[in-house]
């Protein structure tokens, strides 16, 4: 479970982190067809008033253009995003993810950071000179040659292939765009469990603008949460009829085991009420000394690996390829601990129902005998 | 009045194709302070009487009267109380708790009871003490030897002073040493405390240590016999 989390909030952090942020503000429409017209033309002013709101971290505007990309081979479809590279830091962590050559910052005009993957593809290296395909604001074609400056890798090998990062004023310039205009308001909270109230706020800011959270703008992603969490309940289902049946075995063999002392107990004079209670607790004891010792163990495992990470670098391609880090940080909240140790407690006492019955039905003078 | 009271005792078994009359009308009076021995060959139904007297067993037929209490009328609930408060049980295989000391399988049985601590306490010692295991109180059954344990047994048969003792060849895995041990101090235990020992055996030892044997075969009483 702690690993499924992991795995999971891995894959949220850089979903927020590095692909959408908490909160993106657009012109209605925009999220739908991408038009390139549908721009907000105050941008920076906006920026402004939205790094006012409370629980707001960071704020940038961004350009974005679905466009093309040709290298002297090849060429692709990509999402060209123009930032402000200072302001993109604070709100992403593209520029953790340098691979090679540097960040925008500090470098000459029509500069671009490509991914990893992107690079196989068109078959450049750092200082190649890529041609970007564009439509300006009068819809007419036009491009520019970009030097590529640096070379990203995110856990996601898809990302890597379909973005790329410009400066805004390289951007602006070719597409004929003002430079305060930008397509995209991303915005980094606090905390994620502050989205909604964030997104509330802002919405009440800018009626006339439409703002989406990280699960609405990636319905995958809010999808990847609730399909972990049923996936959850269905690994504990299974897990605790595995428990179920275990302790249904054991406690089974423990009574096989002692009848010829469950016979003279019952001879000697314990009657049947206290019979099935001493293997009820007995049941109950031998699921409370397992699942606590259990817990205790997976939290002192989950802790450690929580800081170490597990490294499943052998598997390191497939991974990528579905959006996930390799390494993997086992996560568990204190809410789901309890609630699996209740639940433990519950099916140790269910559990003990059946052993302790055939425990009554056995019969004292056969069982002296047997 | 007799303490133990059996009259017309039927039992029959079913078997797969033919009933087994393991007991074929047994009618008997054990007096209070006897020290009898039931003996008969394997499978004469001296284990199902012993069983249906102790109240582990239904008869097909009959009643079986402890001191003015019809036991085969009881409900299954009230018979296991008898049996704690009335009825004390020596078993052929000791059948000693085995992660209990001495003491401690002694004392359970005044615990199902709620004997209170100090009782426990005074009691326990003092019959352990009785059937010279004074000094092994705190050892468990596997550090004890056969004919130890089977006088522990004998001790927690009577720790709750029951109104007799049941014995199902409670010499059949003792040596000559330890069957004489423990003969001696059944034997003293009636004669000096007044406890009615009901045992079955086909010890010749015991069965000459007896006051009173009967003899069973194909489930009835074929002879009778107070030899004192």
């Amino acid at each position: 479970m702690a690993f499924m989390n992991g795995m999971v909030n891995d894959r949220i952090q850089s979903i927020i982190s590095m692909e959408m942020s908490h909160i993106q503000i657009h012109q209605p429409g925009f999220m739908d067809n991408d038009q390139f017209t549908l721009s907000i033309a105050n941008s920076d002013s906006l920026v402004e008033v939205v790094r006012g709101i409370p629980n707001v971290s960071a704020a940038c505007k961004r350009i974005v253009i679905n466009s093309m990309v040709a290298s002297a081979e090849t060429g692709t479809g990509v999402k060209i995003t123009g930032i402000d590279p200072e302001d993109e830091k604070k709100v992403t962590g593209l520029h953790s993810k340098i691979l090679e050559g540097k960040y925008l910052d500090d470098i000459g005009k029509n500069s671009i950071v490509i991914g990893e993957a992107l690079a196989k593809k068109l078959k450049v290296k750092l200082k190649n000179k890529v041609i970007l395909t564009v439509q300006d604001v009068n819809n007419n074609i036009t491009g520019g040659a970009f030097r590529i400056v640096g070379i990203y890798k995110t856990d996601n090998l898809m990302f890597d292939e379909a973005n790329v990062y410009v400066r805004n004023s390289d951007i602006s310039r070719l597409t004929g765009l003002n430079e305060t205009e930008a397509h995209e308001i991303a915005i980094l909270l606090n905390n994620n469990n502050d989205t909604e109230s964030a997104l509330k706020a802002i919405s009440a800011c800018f009626p006339e603008l439409e703002a989406k959270g990280w699960m609405q703008i990636s319905p995958e992603a809010g999808y990847l949460v609730s399909a972990m969490n049923q996936y959850m309940y269905i690994f504990i289902v299974v897990i605790l009829l595995a428990l179920c049946f275990g302790i249904i075995n054991t406690m089974l063999m423990v009574i096989m085991e002692r009848v010829r002392e469950l016979g003279m107990l019952m001879a000697i004079g314990m009657n049947k009420v206290k019979v099935f209670m001493m293997i009820m607790l007995e049941t109950v004891f031998l699921s409370l000394t397992g699942g606590v010792l259990g817990i205790i163990i997976g939290y002192f495992v989950i802790r450690y690996f929580g800081h170490q990470g597990i490294d499943l670098f052998f598997w390191k391609d497939a991974f990528s390829s579905m959006g996930y880090s390799s390494f993997v940080y086992p996560v568990i909240d204190s809410g789901t601990m309890i609630i699996v140790t209740i639940m433990v407690i519950i099916t140790g006492i269910f559990s003990s129902l059946y052993p302790a019955y055939k425990a009554l039905k056995l019969n004292p003078s056969e069982a002296i005998r047997s | 009045m007799s303490i133990i009271e059996i009259n017309g005792l039927h039992k029959v078994y079913d078997g797969k194709s033919l009933p087994v009359y393991a007991v074929n009308g047994i009618d008997l009076k054990i007096e209070e302070g006897e020290f009898t021995a039931v003996v008969g060959p394997s499978g004469s139904g001296k284990t199902t009487l012993l069983n249906i007297v102790g109240g582990l067993d239904e008869p097909t037929k009959g009643d079986v009267i402890i001191d003015g209490v019809k036991i085969t009328e009881l409900s299954g609930r009230q018979k296991t109380d008898f049996r704690m408060k009335n009825i004390g049980f020596v078993f052929q295989a000791y059948n000693l708790i085995p992660v209990f000391t001495a003491k401690e399988n002694v004392e359970f049985i005044l615990h199902l009871q709620g004997k209170s601590k100090e009782d426990r306490e005074k009691r326990t010692t003092e019959l352990l003490n009785a059937v010279g295991l004074g000094d092994r109180m705190d050892s468990r059954p596997n550090k004890l030897s056969g004919g130890q344990q089977q006088r522990v047994a004998v001790a927690r048969a009577l720790a709750s002073k029951p109104k007799f003792i049941l014995a199902d060849e409670p010499t059949a895995n003792l040596d000559s040493k330890s069957t004489e041990n423990l003969l001696e101090i059944m034997e003293r235990l009636n004669r000096e405390e007044n406890i009615t020992f009901l045992f079955s055996t086909h010890d010749q030892r015991v069965v000459s240590k007896a006051r009173r044997v009967i003899t069973i075969q194909d489930g009835v009483v074929v002879s009778d016999i107070k030899t004192s």
